[in-house]
């Protein structure tokens, strides 16, 4: 069994009359090493087969797709959708999912080797085709670990606005859907709504060749998850006001929006499914202004299968008024970096977004402070992606932008501007 | 340092000895006088019965936050309830002093009399929340021991403040303010009520022709205070006055953290009476925090006559000087 484990960072301290608590709630799922085989899943491997992946791409994104078959342990349910300006389930094909087994993975493959690469791209579609698949089985097999994979490699042009976020829409909370976008014509903000809303990651793939290990990391890593539908539970007080609850890590999710509320002081918000792993988010919440000597609670943090009621892990956010400047002043050390993570994110899609409209003042302004951050805070990786497209003059600190940036470079920027990195040095290991 | 009185027996006990030679009382000073144990109600940190002390919901959840405002719910002597028999009192650190330095004690002396001490420590003396829970430990065991040696309400009280205040008065160290606080008593038997203060707590009659039953030792119109407990005040003599009443109605203790808010006999005695004494008690504290809770507040509630309203109506509290 899966144990989970809530931990909260903060500074309770507040100077007299001070209204706004920030804190960390550090979640940590843990469990045995080995694959939790009793656990239900179901997976569904969704593949852009639009007329852009021709060449090259179809073929590496053949073998991504079987070498997740092949990751598939036994029992799992799965199917494969091939996606174009339609959505066809090239397996099994009879609007069920089948449960993976040696003849069975051999007929998805082959399916697969089957695929060709013809037609448009309208992802909603793919996405609603997986969802009802994902609840006909979840009729007779409830609390399963839904989980899909999504590929792509262009920009969804045969599908309207409308119709794209009225099928985002509908698979709101049916599964969760890691994202790939490989090449360099997909939109990355478009995917990013998929990843957002399905709680799923988004990651560029450069080469389709990188294509098949990362399909089998992602279906491993959707195999190790023990617990679905699990919901961050939040009650505050009743004269209080939730400033933003989201997550910060491993990446960035504005979960503000999400919430269902349970009562008038309480409302969930989804995290999706669970494996061995941590993840942490950041709350503020304003509370009313208290007298020195007070403390209240400004926030109760519970982790529950919303379904069964069940509470996994509880922390408390507190609040306490004092008039030692020493205790009221000092900013909590997680607190502060997970607000400089979320500031160098922004930095760069506003540089990206200012460089392509041509604002070459504010996007070197804001390129070159994220590459000031980036540097400081331990985003190794950003730091590189940043160096590709703002140069910093080491004698004057100047920043100015590259003539020349590779769009697989950008791509990779944009895209993990919200992955964030932990915090380096952290007194509490 | 002198001899001073053993406040749990009354022996003369010699400087420097640590315990009574006739009882064994530990002498040191934080040790309250310890009372018969069924006498003393053991003050009940706010648990899941009682309502919150910040919005007065009944939501305290099992850790102590109002599960619908968020407070803590102050434990110990930030908020202390002693529900006795008929009677009950409560003391609030309210919400400006860092500390609660008010004090209570509840006790039930034989069949017939109950009593009742609140002490306020003066904030600006060292260790006031010290000094009145001494003081209100000493005079409310010593006044149920003199009333079950036979003596009357009225000299019991008069020992019971003088014991109270050397003991307070010996806990002065040296190269610091005394300690200091003020005191009022009520003892309440068939038909008679006997109070006695020092400084600016007060006791009310609360019923038919409500009252004001003591006369503040203090500058009019200010807190300064002109009679104390504490070894720079002197020679302490405590005012007290007796009644007789069928009542029904009820005697209110209470420090100026209720008072300087709702001094008028009147809307003490509409809140009060009708209520039981737990729950008033902690209307009356509930009252003076929204009211701004500037001090500490402290609140004990004796019904009287409970039962049929009597012929008699208040026999008026004659003063009685001393």
């Amino acid at each position: 069994m899966t144990d989970f484990a809530i931990r909260v960072d903060q500074n309770k301290y507040l100077p007299a009359g001070s209204q706004e608590v920030h804190a960390i709630v550090t979640v940590e799922a843990s469990g045995p090493v080995e694959r939790a085989t009793a656990t239900e899943a179901a997976e569904v491997i969704i593949v852009d087969t639009s007329g852009s992946m021709a060449y090259g791409k179809i073929a590496e994104a053949r073998k991504a797709a079987q070498a997740a078959i092949d990751t598939l342990r036994d029992g799992v349910y799965f199917a494969v959708i091939a996606g174009d300006h339609q959505a066809e389930v090239v397996f099994p094909g009879d609007g069920r999912l089948a449960p993976a087994d040696p003849r069975s993975r051999e007929a998805a493959k082959d399916a697969v080797a089957r695929l060709r690469a013809d037609g448009g791209t309208a992802m909603g579609r793919w996405l609603r085709r997986a969802a009802d698949l994902f609840s006909a089985h979840q009729v007779s097999h409830p609390g399963a670990i839904r989980h899909a994979i999504l590929l792509t490699d262009g920009k969804n042009e045969h599908e309207p606005a409308p119709e794209f976020d009225a099928n985002l829409a509908y698979c709101a909370g049916k599964f969760v859907c890691d994202c790939r976008g490989v090449g360099t014509d997909w939109v990355v903000a478009e995917v990013r709504r998929i990843g957002s809303t399905l709680l799923g990651s988004v990651m560029d793939v450069r080469r389709p060749e990188e294509l098949e290990a990362d399909f089998r990391a992602m279906t491993e890593a959707a195999m190790g998850k023990t617990v679905a539908d699990v919901a961050l539970r939040l009650w505050t007080p009743r004269a209080a006001t939730l400033n933003f609850v989201k997550q910060v890590s491993p990446s960035l999710e504005d979960l503000t929006g999400r919430r269902t509320d349970v009562d008038a002081l309480t409302g969930d918000y989804p995290t999706g499914s669970w494996g061995g792993e941590t993840r942490e988010y950041h709350i503020s919440v304003r509370v009313p202004p208290g007298n020195v000597g007070q403390e209240m609670r400004a926030g109760l943090v519970r982790l529950v299968v919303p379904d069964t009621g069940q509470v996994l892990a509880v922390g408390n956010i507190l609040a306490q008024w004092s008039d030692d400047p020493a205790q009221s002043t000092r900013i909590n050390p997680r607190v502060a970096h997970y607000t400089g993570q979320q500031e160098l994110a922004s930095l760069i899609q506003e540089g990206l977004q200012a460089r392509n409209a041509g604002d070459v003042e504010t996007a070197t302004a804001r390129l070159g402070r994220a590459r000031g951050i980036a540097q400081r805070a331990g985003n190794e990786e950003t730091a590189k992606l940043l160096d590709k497209v703002v140069e910093i003059d080491p004698e004057s600190g100047t920043a100015r932008l590259k003539r020349v940036v590779d769009k697989a470079d950008e791509i990779a920027l944009d895209t993990r501007s919200v992955r964030t990195v932990r915090m380096r040095k952290d007194p509490e290991g | 340092m002198v001899s001073r009185p053993c406040p749990v027996c009354g022996t003369t006990v010699l400087a420097g000895e640590a315990f009574c030679e006739q009882c064994g009382h530990d002498m040191s000073f934080v040790e309250p006088a310890p009372a018969p144990p069924s006498a003393f109600a053991v003050a009940a940190a706010a648990g899941r019965s009682s309502p919150c002390t910040a919005c007065g919901s009944d939501s305290v959840g099992s850790e102590g936050y109002c599960e619908n405002c968020g407070m803590l719910q102050p434990t110990g002597r930030d908020h202390m309830e002693i529900e006795l028999g008929p009677m009950a009192g409560v003391s609030d650190r309210g919400l400006r002093h860092s500390r609660n330095e008010d004090a209570m004690a509840l006790i039930t002396a034989g069949e017939d009399a109950i009593v009742a001490v609140v002490c306020d420590g003066v904030s600006t003396s060292p260790r006031p929340d010290e000094a009145s829970q001494a003081a209100a430990d000493v005079a409310a065991a010593t006044i149920a021991k003199r009333l079950a040696e036979g003596e009357g309400p009225e000299s019991a009280t008069r020992d019971a403040v003088r014991l109270a205040a050397s003991t307070v008065a010996s806990a002065a160290r040296p190269g610091e303010d005394s300690p200091a606080c003020t005191l009022v008593s009520a003892v309440v038997e068939r038909r008679r009520v006997t109070v006695g203060w020092v400084g600016d707590s007060r006791a009310y009659w609360l019923g038919d022709h409500s009252s004001l039953l003591t006369i503040d030792d203090a500058t009019p119109g200010t807190h300064m205070l002109t009679a104390w407990l504490g070894a720079d005040a002197g020679e302490v003599v405590p005012h007290v006055r007796s009644f007789t009443t069928d009542g029904p109605g009820a005697v209110l203790l209470c420090s100026d953290g209720l008072w300087n808010y709702y001094p008028e006999p009147e809307a003490l005695a509409a809140t009060t009476l009708g209520a039981p004494p737990l729950a008033a008690a902690r209307r009356l504290v509930r009252l003076a925090i929204e009211a701004g809770g500037h001090d500490n507040i402290t609140v004990a509630v004796i019904p009287f006559g409970q039962g049929e309203r009597a012929e008699t109506t208040v026999a008026f509290p004659k003063e009685r000087s001393d």
